[in-house]
């Protein structure tokens, strides 16, 4: 590159060693987003998980809010290079979600309300990893950050946490999403910096 | 609070000049999904995201996607049936 | 075509928020009137910005002169506004934008309504009907918050008064100029009947502002009887959270 505009130096950001490569860490909380924000009643959200071969398990959200749950405190990683540290969430894991289902696929799709997709390993959903959060810093998930509820996956480039998640569906073979069909990396892993293709 | 409001495809203007000959914002595009035909300097953009997107604004649905990498980009423009431009 | 080097060559404040800064870019090809360009600055890291900032220059000016009104929450227009200096660089992207385009070449009326800094690319078209000379009737309605707010008023009125093919009204939400005969109003569908040509006429549109305030005029107008198909939009966003 070697070009730079005198004096600007944009949002406030650090080079903090905590953060993985071309990150910038953030005090804000960015609102990303490629479409319209749903409006989603507390009556009419549902959460599936569908297998490979079709069976479905289902909560509705007062089920949803009945299952135990938990508070998360961890860093986040956009893709569009900001970071933020310490971030409070408290949601369902999927480890309690994926209980009583029985699949052999590895692979899944989360999609949301408002046709957002994306793919993440069935591994990288369970042991801990992942949750179905619908709190953020003790408030209810407001919408335009995902609320009623998202996906939290935080080990992956947070394009993978889908917001306004409806269901999770199996898969025997890995399949892009909205992003990754379009250059960005099946798995996202930001140590590894795999951002794209 | 704050929302994420839609701009126009006139914002896409620049990103898509590197990759046409011709200024395609004031081409007229279909939406596959719906039908509906209209400017694509009227349609809902949302930029605020790891790509641009273009959604049609009478169905929602995406109309075209644009990822830059700074070396590639990807061009997805399965949600339009054609695009027409004048020249 | 991608990104060019440009240099600030000169900058003038416009309100307390805004200022007009003129690039030079070498090729600059010239542009039309309404069309934009996108902005990229890249600070000592690497790290990068883009922004669209509308050309409020004359088309029949081979200058390059954007105006940037300061963003609260800005990243990249308090820079632009309070930091860049004469002889900075920045990246040029364009001239950008077919659609949302005056060319001069059609003497049929054309209406413009622009939101606060949604008039600069009305600007443009205004500068380039003056300098062309153009017969074709332009009116202009500004919908600002005060009179300090309010961009290119001294030279609008000039204009105004010195070109019979041109008229300018300001409407004024927050606090008017002494001795103005209504109190500050938010714009409504009353005021903006009244101030553009009526639907016979069949003027071009120009509608440049926040994303709630094109949607609203341009909902306005459809409801008055003015053909959808006539009202060009140019949306610079509304409330939201910059990454």
């Amino acid at each position: 590159m070697g070009f730079f505009s005198s004096g600007f130096s944009g949002r406030a950001r650090s080079d903090d060693p905590a953060l993985p490569p071309g990150q910038y860490l953030t005090e804000s909380f960015p609102v990303l987003s490629a479409g319209p924000t749903p409006r989603i009643d507390d009556n009419e959200w549902a959460f599936s998980i569908t297998t490979e071969t079709g069976v479905v398990h289902a909560w509705n959200w007062e089920q949803f809010r009945a299952l135990p749950a938990e508070d998360v405190t961890t860093d986040i990683h956009c893709v569009t290079s900001w970071s933020k540290l310490g971030t409070g969430w408290r949601g369902v894991s999927l480890d309690i979600l994926f209980a009583d289902v029985d699949t052999s696929a590895d692979f899944t799709m989360t999609y949301s309300y408002g046709g957002y997709t994306t793919n993440v390993p069935l591994e990288d959903l369970l042991g801990g990893k992942a949750w179905v959060a619908f709190e953020f810093d003790g408030d209810e998930l407001e919408p335009e950050h995902g609320g009623p509820a998202r996906m939290l996956v935080p080990h992956l480039y947070f394009w993978k946490s889908a917001k306004w998640v409806r269901g999770i569906r199996m898969m025997e073979n890995d399949e892009p999403g909205f992003w990754e069909q379009n250059g960005y990396h099946m798995y996202g892993d930001p140590w590894l910096e795999q951002r794209y293709w | 609070m704050t929302e994420t409001r839609a701009l126009d495809g006139n914002a896409a203007a620049g990103a898509l000049l590197e990759l046409f000959a011709m200024d395609v914002t004031a081409a007229s595009g279909r939406c596959d999904h719906c039908g509906r035909v209209c400017v694509l300097a009227e349609t809902a953009l949302y930029d605020r995201a790891p790509g641009l997107v273009v959604r049609c604004r009478g169905c929602d649905e995406v109309l075209l996607k644009l990822v830059d990498n700074g070396d590639r980009v990807w061009l997805d423009l399965r949600g339009l049936s054609y695009l027409e431009i004048a020249r | 075509m991608s990104f060019s080097p440009a240099t600030i060559v000169a900058a003038h404040p416009e309100t307390p928020g805004a200022r007009t800064l003129t690039l030079e870019v070498e090729g600059w090809p010239g542009h039309r009137a309404g069309q934009h360009v996108d902005v990229r600055l890249t600070a000592e890291d690497g790290y990068t910005a883009v922004r669209s900032y509308s050309i409020a220059s004359s088309a029949s000016s081979a200058r390059l002169d954007i105006t940037v009104d300061r963003l609260v929450d800005g990243e990249v227009s308090p820079y632009l506004v309070d930091v860049a200096e004469i002889g900075d660089r920045l990246e040029i992207r364009g001239p950008a934008g077919g659609w949302f385009v005056w060319r001069g070449d059609d003497d049929g009326p054309v209406q413009l309504i622009g939101g606060g800094s949604g008039v600069v690319p009305l600007m443009s078209m205004i500068r380039s009907h003056g300098d062309a000379g153009s017969t074709a009737p332009f009116r202009l309605l500004h919908s600002v918050r005060s009179p300090a707010s309010a961009l290119y008023y001294d030279e609008l009125r000039q204009r105004a008064a010195d070109d019979a093919h041109l008229e300018v009204r300001h409407a004024f939400s927050r606090a008017t100029p002494p001795g103005w005969p209504a109190p500050p109003a938010r714009l409504d569908q009353a005021t903006i009947e009244a101030s553009v040509f009526p639907p016979s006429e069949a003027a071009t549109f120009f509608v440049c502002g926040s994303t709630p305030f094109v949607e609203a005029v341009a909902d306005w107008l459809v409801d008055a009887g003015h053909a959808p198909e006539r009202i060009r939009t140019e949306r610079f966003g509304g409330i939201g959270v910059s990454p």
